[in-house]
């Protein structure tokens, strides 16, 4: 199953529910070509970095999903084209990295890894640094057969 | 070599050295590079919206490519300027 990733910027000029309904229409146009959809992001609208078509922002789309084989992709960017609610799309293959990547960024498991890996480099400096060697072990011991370094140790003290 | 306090160089000797540079992709692991997060892809980018060579931010030659294709997706993407100023 191959895994693309679609990223589409509608024109926020239009009305909410004209938004929603273009964002669907594209998202079944995906499953009827025999796609299955791993995640829609609606990303909202946002400040473009340059005006596209004399508009300052958009609402940015993103739609991942797998098929077996890409032989609907001509069609499918076709539609994209020709819409003229869409400012702009663009579609990426993605490879095992970026699937990996997608999923945990799903999962939470992005930002917050780099604070966990910080986290552990710090408690294993302070690990290293205060080693301390194995204290005898302390609590109530009834005169136990005592190991005779212990009575040795008592006995020069 | 007399390390004296009182021997006083015009220049100073340690400036030769400096921070070893190395590829944080490679280092740290990072195999994919997202280029629909701006606030990453802005360390490899000037004031003006160009993208660093590699003899200055120190990446690999295949993570250089990749940055390169993602910051151009992201220009396509209006996430990130063509042409800027003051962009950091």
């Amino acid at each position: 199953m191959i895994q693309y990733e679609v990223t589409f910027i509608v024109d926020p000029v239009l009305s909410g529910d004209e938004i929603k309904q273009t964002a669907k229409t594209y998202e079944d146009l995906l499953k009827d070509s025999g796609c299955t959809i791993v995640n829609n992001d609606a990303q909202g609208l946002k400040q473009l970095a340059y005006p596209i078509k004399k508009r300052t922002s958009g609402i940015y789309y993103v739609i991942e999903y797998s098929t077996p084989n890409g032989v609907f992709l001509p069609k499918f960017e076709l539609a994209l084209k020709r819409d003229e609610r869409i400012l702009r799309f663009l579609t990426v293959r993605l490879d095992k990295y970026g699937v990996k990547f997608n999923a945990d960024k799903r999962a939470g498991l992005i930002g917050k890894k780099r604070e966990k890996a910080k986290e552990e480099v710090k408690e294993e400096v302070k690990k290293s640094n205060t080693y301390k060697a194995p204290a005898p072990t302390p609590k109530k011991e009834t005169p136990a057969p005592a190991p005779a370094p212990v009575a040795a140790k008592s006995e020069e003290e | 070599m007399a390390s004296r306090d009182d021997i006083k160089f015009l220049s100073n000797p340690n400036i030769g050295s400096q921070r070893k540079k190395y590829c944080r992709f490679k280092k740290y692991g990072i195999k994919h590079i997202d280029y629909r997060d701006p606030d990453f892809l802005l360390q490899f980018i000037n004031e003006q919206g160009k993208i660093l060579p590699r003899r200055i931010t120190g990446t690999s030659l295949k993570y250089q490519k990749k940055i390169a294709v993602a910051v151009k997706r992201a220009r396509h993407l209006a996430i990130l300027p063509y042409v800027a100023d003051l962009l950091k």
